[in-house]
């Protein structure tokens, strides 16, 4: 299996002048905007991975005039904080992000659903989301931004609990199909992002799509920004080439004594030693939204599963029964299994 | 159309047809909880589960839509599985007294359980986890939460049938639970006890509050008189409880069974659905006169049918500047209670503290209704205990009637007699029908232009519907109505009800006469009938009521033979003094919220 070294990247960060950028896109027809994200080969940067060309693809071919941009920062997998420091660090990326996924499917109204966790933040983004407004206005782009809270709930970072939490429900799921991009927010088609696909999106409308896919593996092309913590002496953001093994990212960030490290926060994958050399991390592998937490020999793993199920039978909307009941089964039995009862 | 294999059998569809609804065209059963044929998809409860061939999971029958090529299957071990487990889980958080429980034997809960869940089970008992509650705060209904599996079916219908939401889904994960606004106990809540929930709740988290054992005592009393009323749509639904297909006539095995449970007197609501005409009908043209001749500011119109106690309480909790329109007559069931303690009991020379009125009525709301204190106009609680057709069917099974073997018996006197306008209440429109067969015969003398009485524009299952009926040849003291057009509205469901109020309220209507039903399909479709309940059940209840309606002699309810006699001896004319300090009420503002 393709296999790369651990490399460290300096492209979400990176500084750039957003105008010129965003004049570039401006000036580019939308099957453009779209054919460069599917030369790419970007996949969400959420967890879930899905093609982000062709999510914008199947929302512009939707009829329907009125269509969403939805930029989900409801960043609430455990162990991720990488879209709160985009956020703080280059909203305006984000932001231009959405204006460029605007123009490619056809919307001109962008919402972004700001973890309720991240309510300290909105007065400074509100402070960069006017200066963005005024720029993109001069250029020529028919978009507008506007910011919705969450409220806490975990499930609410699922796109269609998200929507439903957007327009003032309890969040919960939806049956799918109809999927997002024929009936997303207020039933309209919607393309729903992930905060670091929206600012790697314009990264690649910077760079073009060539730069982008020489990163990466052929499942998994670029870089992605991880959320490094745990039993770690540098814990904290690091954007990295994806493709590395588990071994590689435990040599560089371990404490040297790691037994296991969960990747992909709670709904994620926990991967024993024993597997860190043959285990990629990257779509062929271990998918991950940003979260990676090393756990060293001091840690009980019995403690970590704990804490995660008891997370996860908080956080079930409860609408579904194998997840409601299901969870609640698995933390009492693995009680009972300690308690050898 | 859309081709697909299920079990390795083809069928074509329509595009939007879910893969359960395409098993069912083939016959092939998938088991489902939430689901509910009234009702929008859920997909929550997860039993209903098969597996696609190429898909990485497995799919929710309720919820998925048919594509080209789709390859399902329904019983692979995997589904099986699956669904065992599903149920069992189910079983873990619900408290499985089923020995006990007033839904034993007609739960769907205990019937997949039964097929599939028998036996030992790897789960946990989570029932003792969870801080469950009973509500037993409103008169017509009682919510256990340890019974509830959380498909969500009521929350749908008193939202999507009832515009009401008096419960709907609150917390999360384990504590997710279905609960009234702010936890309050459900009769402080705004909930119509229209028991449209407790109709369609698969388990016996929501069932009504019964008053059996109450009724027994009082027919066990010798010292008691316990006269029985029975409305309308219940004898054609009763039998759907007794082993009879949905629209089965069984008035004369009814009446038989409850004289057998040993009844003194065995009535019939629809005596006083006749009187409701004559005192509903004489108020709608006094008002109509009023307004058009006198030119009274002040009189309300449109007016509204009073006799659906759940639309009653809708109306005063959501639209109380309007209660000045609902017509002041007492539902036929209160009309009845209040004569029979007074009228009934002079004539049969008894004390009225001694005389029991019971009714059995297709509703849940008619408990709440007869605990009202404007319900005691007698000087005693006017009806004492309301029994719903599910309790009278339990009542029959009690006492071991082999009801399918009965004889036809009639009604006993006094307060017996009806007409076929009186048996019509029972389904959407028939007031409004039985309303116009005898008012535009009194205003022209002339019987109601329509092919044998049958007033087709107010029947049928539109949730609205809208008549005008051009009012011509009238007799010297109606001569200002010449020329009229009455125009009347019919709504059933109070979501329906709602777009008619909402209409009126913006003043896009222009009503004369409005008459609502708070469930679907009218009272035949009422929240006490037999379970389960659907389109195609209403339809065939509907079928039957028109039916008896044709076989009966009289078909007008000022023909009814008690009714002119009552008048003569009692009451003395519609809206007279007594009529009004008997038969009429009046409503009280409640809260929104």
């Amino acid at each position: 299996m393709e296999q790369k070294a651990l490399t460290k990247v300096g492209l979400i960060f990176e500084k750039i002048d957003p105008k010129e950028v965003l004049q570039k896109a401006y000036n580019m027809t939308s099957n453009e905007i779209i054919q460069a994200m599917l030369d790419s080969g970007l996949k969400g940067r959420g967890g879930a991975g899905f093609p982000t060309g062709l999510k914008w693809k199947y929302t512009a071919a939707e009829k329907e005039p009125e269509k969403y941009i939805v930029c989900n920062a409801d960043e609430g997998e455990p162990g991720t904080f990488k879209d709160r420091e985009i956020l703080d660090r280059v909203s305006v990326k984000v932001h231009g992000g959405m204006a460029i996924a605007g123009k490619a499917i056809g919307a001109t109204k962008g919402i972004v659903y700001l973890r309720g966790e991240y309510r300290y933040m909105l007065p400074q983004i509100m402070i960069e989301l006017k200066e963005f407004h005024k720029m993109i206005h001069t250029i020529g782009f028919d978009f507008n931004i506007e910011y919705r809270m969450g409220s806490g709930a975990y499930i609410c970072g699922e796109e269609s609990a998200l929507f439903e939490s957007i327009e003032g429900k309890r969040g919960e799921p939806r049956n799918k199909p109809p999927y997002p991009t024929v009936s997303g927010v207020f039933g309209k088609p919607t393309s729903i992002n992930n905060v670091e696909t929206l600012v790697t999106a314009m990264m690649i409308i910077n760079h073009g799509a060539q730069k982008f896919s020489q990163y990466g593996t052929k499942d998994s092309r670029g870089s992605k920004v991880f959320s490094v913590s745990g039993d770690t002496p540098t814990p904290g953001i690091f954007e990295l080439e994806l493709g590395m093994t588990v071994q590689q990212f435990v040599n560089e960030f371990g404490d040297g004594d790691t037994k296991a490290v969960q990747v992909g926060g709670a709904s994620g994958f926990c991967v024993p030693r024993k597997k860190f050399a043959e285990t990629i991390i990257g779509f062929e592998g271990v998918p991950t939204g940003g979260s990676m937490k090393l756990f060293n020999s001091s840690r009980s793993m019995y403690n970590v599963l704990h804490n995660y199920l008891d997370f996860f039978a908080e956080e079930s909307c409860g609408q579904c029964t194998p997840c409601r009941v299901g969870c609640q089964q698995l933390l009492k039995g693995i009680e009972r299994l300690k308690s050898m009862k | 159309m859309i081709n697909l294999t299920i079990n390795n059998q083809s069928v074509s569809v329509e595009p939007g047809t879910t893969v359960l609804a395409a098993a069912r065209k083939l016959n092939i059963n998938i088991p489902t909880l939430c689901n509910h044929d009234d009702l929008c998809v859920a997909g929550n409860c997860r039993v209903c589960v098969v597996e696609q061939t190429g898909a990485r999971t497995l799919i929710a029958a309720c919820a998925m839509p048919c594509s080209d090529g789709m390859d399902i299957h329904t019983n692979t071990l995997k589904v099986r599985n699956a669904r065992k487990h599903v149920i069992e889980l189910l079983l873990s958080e619900h408290r499985s007294d089923c020995t006990k429980c007033y839904k034993n034997q007609n739960c769907e809960l205990q019937s997949l359980a039964n097929e599939f869940a028998f036996g030992d089970t790897i789960f946990l008992d989570l029932v003792e986890d969870h801080n469950y509650s009973i509500d037993r705060s409103s008169p017509s209904f009682m919510k256990d939460d340890s019974k509830c599996i959380r498909c969500q079916r009521c929350v749908r219908t008193c939202d999507q049938l009832q515009y009401i939401s008096a419960i709907a889904v609150a917390n999360k994960g384990a504590h997710q639970k279905i609960s009234s606004f702010h936890n309050k106990p459900m009769s402080h809540v705004v909930c119509t006890n229209c028991g449209q929930c407790v109709n369609r709740c698969p388990t016996g988290a929501l069932v009504e509050k019964t008053y059996i054992d109450q009724v027994w005592d009082a027919i066990y009393d010798p010292e008691k008189h316990v006269v029985v009323q029975t409305a309308p749509a219940v004898r054609i639904a009763l039998g759907e409880d007794l082993g009879y297909d949905p629209g089965e006539r069984v008035t004369g095995k009814m009446v038989n069974a409850l004289k057998q449970l040993g009844f003194d007197s065995v009535l019939d609501t629809d005596f006083t659905a006749d009187l409701t005409i004559m005192e509903e009908g004489t108020e709608l043209l006094v008002r109509l006169k009023k307004a058009l001749v006198d030119g009274d500011k002040k009189i309300s119109l449109p007016m509204f049918t009073s006799c659906s106690p759940g639309w009653i309480k809708f109306i005063e909790h959501k639209y109380p500047e309007f209660l000045p329109n609902l017509s002041t007559c007492k539902s036929p069931q209160q009309m009845f209670g209040a004569l029979a303690k007074t009228f009934y009991a002079q004539k049969r020379n008894l004390d009225p503290s001694k005389v029991v009125s019971v009714s059995i009525m297709p509703c849940t709301a008619k408990k709440f209704e007869a605990d009202r204190p404007e319900m005691r106009a007698s000087g005693y609680k006017d009806v004492d205990y309301v029994l719903t057709t599910r309790e009278l069917a339990v009542m029959i099974k009690q006492a071991g009637i082999d009801f399918k073997n009965l004889s036809d018996e009639n009604y006993d006197s006094i307060m017996g007699d009806s007409t076929g306008a009186g048996v019509i209440f029972g389904a959407t429109g028939g007031v409004m029908e039985a309303a116009l067969r005898t008012a535009y015969e009194i205003v022209t003398g002339r019987e109601v232009p329509f092919k044998n009485l049958n007033i087709t524009p107010v029947r049928g299952m539109d949730g609205v519907k809208e008549a005008t009926v051009k009012i011509e040849g009238c007799t010297e003291d109606w001569k200002f109505l010449e020329g009229a057009e009455l125009k009347v509205a019919i709504a059933h469901g109070l979501v329906n009800a709602n777009k008619i109020m909402d209409m009126v309220r913006k003043g896009e209507a222009n009503y004369h006469f409005v008459e609502i039903m708070a469930c679907p399909g009218g009272c035949l479709g009422g929240g006490g009938q037999p379970i389960p309940t659907n389109a195609e059940i209403r339809k065939n209840r509907m079928k039957a009521i028109y039916s008896e309606d044709e076989h009966m002699v009289l078909r007008k309810s000022h023909l009814n033979p008690e009714v002119i006699a009552i008048y003569k001896d009692f009451l003395g004319k519609p809206n007279s003094k007594v009529s009004h300090e008997l038969l009429h009420t009046h409503y009280v503002e409640r809260d929104h919220f």
